[in-house]
């Protein structure tokens, strides 16, 4: 393909003489994409380029909309508009026509049309609907190609409410005798998977009935679906592993057609899907494993290296092997293929070689001793990405000993980089390392130092964070401590001292925090000599506002020495009058403080970081400021949400139900949790840490990744291979042992340091010895998960595990101490700048997020533990499922057919639930001895489960003890003292009463039973029971007045479009109806083609929903307090409308 | 999944993009200009992988392309594709681009923008591989070809 310049260069001018023969009407429409393809290429400069366009555009635009531009010409035109939006023009008068086009063209101009089409919109465009009857008729359509066409336009983007009204066309071509249409029809099934997985809940029967296809193209299309859904939950599908054993042998043994061969390798990229699902479905599952070794061996020795695509095959073979439960001679097997691919001469294969490694190096960190010369080469690669690769697999081998040399490496690569999103990644890396692995103070504080300059403000704000925070809590004895606090003061006076311009803002933050901190333990430095070079800062015309306050926070600090009072009363004249509101609040506590020892002392004690701080976080003492300020008449505080609404609202055209009119008290004030207002964002998104196990779900409670840091990388292989080890290993171990200790300043003192020699092979061999230090030695270790704890200097002490969880939140803060909010208020240099835009807060919820965010920087250290907790919690249900043979209830459709149990059991219900509304008594288990039956029972402000104990022996059992427990919901035991002997052959009731914590589509109850019978062992049986959302679902009456009040006070909302449902009566109130009666919701009102409805969870939890007829579909949009409420109701509405 | 499917000339002039995912207008051009830059920057004897652009997404992410003389193919994919896989996917791309315009060149993707995005509709569809066989890619190509031959006797269409 060389000659392609050639070609085009000699095509153009031949091209260009056509293009200038007027008369050809022949090349009439060609002509005119040529004449402007060749104007644009005459161009010079983007600005003639963009007029050009432009006049282009305006051309199209007036012969799209002219009635008489026929079907054909419009599709030229249409090629034309794709040509200027793919230069980044916008054409979108065009988009109408685009769907016009798809819409009434022949096959030829629809195909254009649609091209247009999927090229122009995306899912969300409202046009889009407008092609939804296109599409509907072109899938019913007799020519194959408008069926292909519509499902290529299905699968690019879809409205997701849509969905529905195509589902059932789209599934009947799962049938179609083309195998073509079946397999685009698997393909289009599987996007609707991906953005709507509930409306495909009911076909995955058929997704297996494409599995086992005739045709081998159909069937790697659904191996797509698989693919995911295996991902999302492979417990599901075990049972089909043997299946996939199957086809992949038959692939590998050459079974299919040789049309499938690509370089005559049998089906290459079925191969690699195949091996991808493999893994999943063999990790952690011994058994599952052991079906597939035979296969993934035969997949090996096929393999033949002679083509790059051989070369995927193996590599993901070698990855599955890795993944799943290890064999050995696999392994060994894959160990050698892993060699070949890093000492290819190829780059590309070098580059996977070097990613198998850092996959596997952790399992098998011999593998890396082994390649340590090719390794080394690596790192003097002049390809940028292998370099970084191998940075990364150093960064998986790094240790107490080769830190220093692995660290120099990264640090020499940042250097030269130029890459902001390497650096950020990078940066967070050596970090990392620093903090694990330091072999000494003044290492650590130079390598952070390098970190902060290098890193500069991209970097991750956690570095910084929890760089403070280590220095503040200390790691190690006191002398130890101050030593690198000496140290850090020594290094950052002596900084200051040279360019301090030069140095990004976040690194003088630090600085001039430490200094403000610590530079009085070094007795010889004069304070004024700090508050000098501080105040340079101050002077600096490039030192951001941010930075500034941080300094006039040192200076307050400093003032405590005295003597510098003259020079801050002038630092805080200066900004008393400053625009801004941050710094001028700096100054004034500059100011004040300085006159006031007394106040100062109590404010800014030295030395005090590790006290912990109570603080209120309801901000109470500021009520009586609040309605004061109330009483005189100032506007209640809203919510930053809020107040946006009220600003789009006035701006636009109202798209909101519920206008401004309404009036706003002081209880509609609630606070949003949405956005948690912390300044500091603690993702580490890119720290490489790919368990980040304690993020899942709620992003509204604070994320305190500065202190998981530490514990990250152990965690790492642990949380991979089982839950139990990720908890060992996560807890915080207790400060290490003295021979411990000893341990490592030993080895320390070991590590060779690279010395440059003349011979460069030599110097490599040295090299190699650093940085591979101490990799023998561990490899013992690491098949096991790394439990055993590595050494590390700056392991940070575990301490405020016990957190209260009330309104006083015990933090231990490092820059305040003094037992009083109110200092707290004036201190916190991050706080406040969120506290004066929120003054007016009364609620207790948003208040308790502010203070809990900065402290992370400032330090607690109870969420680690917590998530970890929550882990553990989360994960044992399906433990116990896999150990015991857990009996699932689901209560509907399971009844025990012929046995009239319900009856009996019905009438041990006590007389105040009887009369209630009930599910059907649902049995859950039972043994020759013992049989549990349950149901539910309505009440107004509860849910009330209870079981039934049905004694079947002959014999009393006794000691019965009923323990339940659920993730989503909150269980207490009603009865005062439960039963717990059962007479033969009679029935014991215990009754709980359940309230929701966390609402989620279903909920279930987990539960165990123990008991004694007469002879022999306690026994134990263990039951799970589900029930939907809708059983704590109660309406709730509030006039539409009320209804107004609260629908602008909630924070969380969902939308979606419903069926109508339209048997003889209006539409609205018919599927409103429906509604209320299945799901217990309350008709607030009905205007119009508006409704509106609202419920609550049980008692206190309201969700409100508003409803519009929009076409032939109900809009429907819900909203309340409670996160996830929202998102389950409108699953059951859809339900309880499917079901009608 | 493939995110984003972008051929640009060595000026980094887009030929074609097809985006699997929905970004705004100014963030596809911002995506194939980003894209162009460090693609382009690559010496030809270093890897055909690229990871971490900021734009398409973080660590997940990696552009995998080739360069054919005065064009660069560039795929964007997420972590669920194979590297190598895709790589050749390439290849099979561009000899399918050959065969069907004989000898492909850039001013054949130029002038056919909506030949070449049925092409690759028949390869790749909503960020699904769909067919990695050129033959059978051809038929389906030919197929719809004919239609189009048999509906328009005028040979405006034909070049």
């Amino acid at each position: 393909m060389s000659d392609v310049v050639e070609k085009t260069l000699t095509a153009l001018p031949s091209l260009l003489s056509l293009d200038s023969q007027p008369g050809s009407a022949k090349l009439s429409s060609t002509s005119k994409l040529g004449n402007l393809i060749r104007g644009i290429t005459e161009l010079t400069s983007k600005h003639e380029e963009e007029k050009l366009i432009q006049r282009e555009l305006a051309s199209i635009k007036e012969q799209v909309s002219s009635p008489n531009t026929s079907m054909r010409q419009m599709k030229e035109l249409m090629v034309r508009a794709i040509y200027c939006e793919s230069l980044g023009y916008e054409a979108s008068f065009s988009y109408i026509h685009a769907i016009k086009l798809a819409q009434q063209g022949t096959v030829l101009e629809k195909r254009v049309g649609y091209l247009a089409v999927s090229l122009f919109l995306n899912e969300s465009h409202e046009l889009l609907l407008l092609l939804v009857n296109t599409v509907l008729k072109d899938l019913q359509s007799t020519n194959l190609i408008e069926v292909c066409m519509a499902l290529t336009v299905v699968s690019q983007m879809f409205p997701k409410d849509m969905i529905p009204a195509i589902l059932p066309l789209v599934e009947e071509k799962l049938n179609h005798p083309k195998e073509i249409i079946r397999r685009k029809a698997v393909l289009a099934l599987y996007k609707f998977y991906l953005i709507a997985p509930n409306q495909v809940q009911h076909i995955h029967n058929k997704f297996r009935k494409a599995l086992c296809d005739k045709d081998p193209g159909v069937m790697t299309a659904s191996l797509h679906i698989y693919l995911q859904m295996i991902q999302e939950n492979p417990e599901g599908y075990k049972d089909l592993t043997a299946s996939f054993v199957t086809i992949l042998k038959q692939v590998v043994g050459g079974k299919l057609p040789m049309d499938f061969n690509y370089h005559s390798v049998p089906a290459p990229w079925l191969q690699i899907q195949l091996l991808r699902i493999l893994s999943l479905l063999g990790k952690n599952d011994q058994s599952t494993s052991e079906i597939m070794y035979e296969v993934l061996d035969e997949s090996l020795r096929r393999a033949e290296m002679n083509h790059n695509i051989t070369y995927a095959i193996l590599y993901e073979c070698v990855k599955c092997i890795y993944t799943i439960h290890p064999k050995s001679d696999l392994l060994e097997k894959a160990a050698k293929c892993i060699g070949n691919f890093v000492l290819s001469p190829k780059i590309n294969l070098k580059y996977l070689g070097l990613k198998a490694l850092t996959y596997v190096v952790q399992q098998d960190p011999k593998l890396a001793l082994q390649h340590q010369m090719t390794i080394i080469e690596c790192l003097d690669h002049p390809d940028l990405i292998i370099k970084r690769e191998t940075l990364e697999l150093l960064f998986r081998i790094t240790n107490a000993q080769n830190v220093t040399v692995i660290v120099e490496k990264m640090l020499e690569f940042l250097h030269s980089n130029t890459d902001d999103y390497t650096t950020i990644d990078l940066v967070g890396k050596v970090a990392e390392l620093a903090e694990k692995y330091a072999p000494g103070n003044e290492w650590f504080i130079e390598t952070m130092n390098t970190v902060f300059s290098v890193g500069g403000d991209m970097m991750q704000p956690d570095i910084p964070n929890s760089f403070l925070k280590l220095l503040s809590e200390g790691f190690d004895t006191v002398e130890e401590d101050r030593k690198l606090r000496l140290f850090a003061v020594d290094s950052y006076v002596s900084l200051l001292q040279g360019e301090p311009g030069k140095l990004p803002q976040r690194f003088l933050q630090v600085i001039s925090w430490v200094l403000g901190e610590y530079s009085h333990l070094r007795e010889e430095l004069e304070p004024a000599t700090v508050m000098r070079l501080l105040a340079k800062l101050l002077d600096m015309k490039q030192t951001s506002s941010e930075t500034k306050s941080w300094v006039l926070l040192a200076m307050t600090k400093l003032v405590r020495a005295g003597q510098v009072f003259q020079s801050a009363q002038e630092v805080s004249e200066t900004y008393g009058s400053s625009m801004d509101t941050v710094l001028r609040q700096r100054a004034q506590e500059l100011q004040h403080l300085s006159q006031d020892c007394e106040l100062r002392a109590r404010v800014l004690p030295q030395d005090a970081g590790l006290e912990p701080l109570e603080v209120d976080s309801s901000l109470s003492f500021l009520d009586g400021f609040v309605s004061e300020a109330l009483a005189a008449g100032a506007a209640p505080y809203k919510p930053p949400h809020q107040r946006q609404e009220e600003l789009a609202q006035a701006k636009a055209l109202s798209l909101e139900p519920y206008g401004l009119s309404l009036p706003i008290s002081m209880s509609s004030c609630s606070i949003a949790d949405r956005q948690s207002p912390t300044l500091l964002s603690m993702s580490s998104g890119l720290s490489g840490d790919s368990t980040d196990l304690s993020h899942k779900g709620s992003s509204t409670t604070l994320k305190l990744d500065g202190v998981k840091r530490v514990w990250g990388r152990e965690g790492y292989l642990a949380q991979r291979e089982a839950v139990e080890e990720a908890a060992q290993v996560e807890v915080p171990s207790p400060l290490r042992s003295p021979s411990q200790q000893a341990e490592a300043d030993s080895s320390h003192s070991q590590t060779p340091t690279p010395t440059p020699t003349p011979e460069p092979d030599q110097e490599k061999q040295q090299l190699a010895s650093s940085l591979f230090f101490g990799l023998s030695s561990q490899s013992s270790v690491c098949l096991m998960g790394k439990s055993e704890p590595t050494p590390q200097r700056f392991r940070r002490k575990a301490k405020g595990q016990a957190s209260s969880s009330g309104a006083a939140e015990q933090i231990s803060n490092s820059l305040v101490s003094a037992p009083s909010a109110v200092d707290n208020f004036l201190c916190n240099n991050l706080l406040d700048s969120n506290i004066t835009s929120q003054v007016g807060i009364s609620s207790s919820e948003q208040t308790s997020e502010l203070s809990q965010g900065p402290a992370t920087t400032n330090g607690t250290c109870d969420t680690e533990a917590e998530s970890t907790d929550g882990d553990i919690k989360g994960s044992n249900p399906s433990l116990i499922i896999g150990d015991n043979g857990l009996v699932a209830a689901d209560p509907t459709p399971h009844k025990d057919p012929g046995s009239p149990k319900d009856f009996c059991l019905s009438s041990h219900l006590p007389a105040e639930l009887s009369e209630l509304c009930r599910s059907e008594i649902t049995p859950l288990c039972s043994n020759q001895s013992l049989g549990l039956s349950a149901c539910h029972v309505h009440k107004e402000d509860s849910l009330v489960l209870v079981v039934f104990i049905t004694n079947s022996s002959d014999a009393a059992i006794r000691q019965i003890l009923l323990d339940l427990d659920s993730e989503q919901l909150q269980v207490s035991c009603v009865s005062d003292s439960p039963v717990e002997d059962v007479t033969s052959h009679s029935v014991a009731m215990h009754q709980f009463s359940l309230t929701v914590k966390r609402p989620s589509v279903h909920v279930e109850v987990v539960g165990m039973v123990s008991y004694q019978l007469p002879v022999g062992t306690p026994q134990e049986v263990q039951f799970s029971y589900k029930l939907p959302l809708t059983s704590f679902i109660r309406p709730l009456t509030v006039s539409t007045e009320e209804y107004g009040t609260m629908w602008l006070s909630f924070s969380h909302d969902t939308k979606q479009n419903l069926t109508l449902i339209s048997d003889g009566e209006e539409p609205l109130t018919a599927t409103l109806n429906v509604l209320k009666e299945k799901l217990q919701l309350h008709i607030v009102e009905i205007i119009g083609m508006e409704g509106i409805i609202a419920c609550q969870l049980l008692r206190d939890q309201p969700c409100l929903m508003h409803c519009r007829v929009h076409a032939d579909v109900l809009a429907v949009w819900l909203r309340s307090p409670v996160p996830d409420l929202p998102d389950c109701l409108i699953y059951h509405c859809q339900r309880a409308l499917q079901e009608h | 999944m493939i995110k984003a499917i972008l051929i640009f000339n060595n000026h980094g002039k887009p030929r074609l993009s097809k985006f699997y995912e929905h970004y705004t207008e100014d963030t596809e051009q911002q995506i194939i200009r980003e894209t162009f830059h460090l693609v382009s920057k690559r010496d030809e004897n270093v890897c055909n992988f690229l990871e971490g652009g900021m734009l398409i997404g973080g660590s997940d992410y990696k552009l995998i392309y080739r360069h054919y003389a005065t064009l660069y193919f560039v795929f964007c994919v997420d972590s669920s594709e194979s590297e190598l896989g895709i790589l050749d996917l390439i290849q099979v791309f561009v000899e399918t681009l050959d065969k069907c315009f004989e000898n492909v060149c850039e001013l054949d993707l130029i002038f056919h923008v909506d030949k070449v995005h049925n092409i690759l509709a028949e390869m790749v569809m909503g960020g699904m591989v769909l067919e990695t066989n050129m033959n059978e890619i051809i038929t389906q190509v030919d197929a719809q070809n004919k239609m189009e031959k048999s509906e328009t006797r005028q040979p405006e269409t034909i070049s």
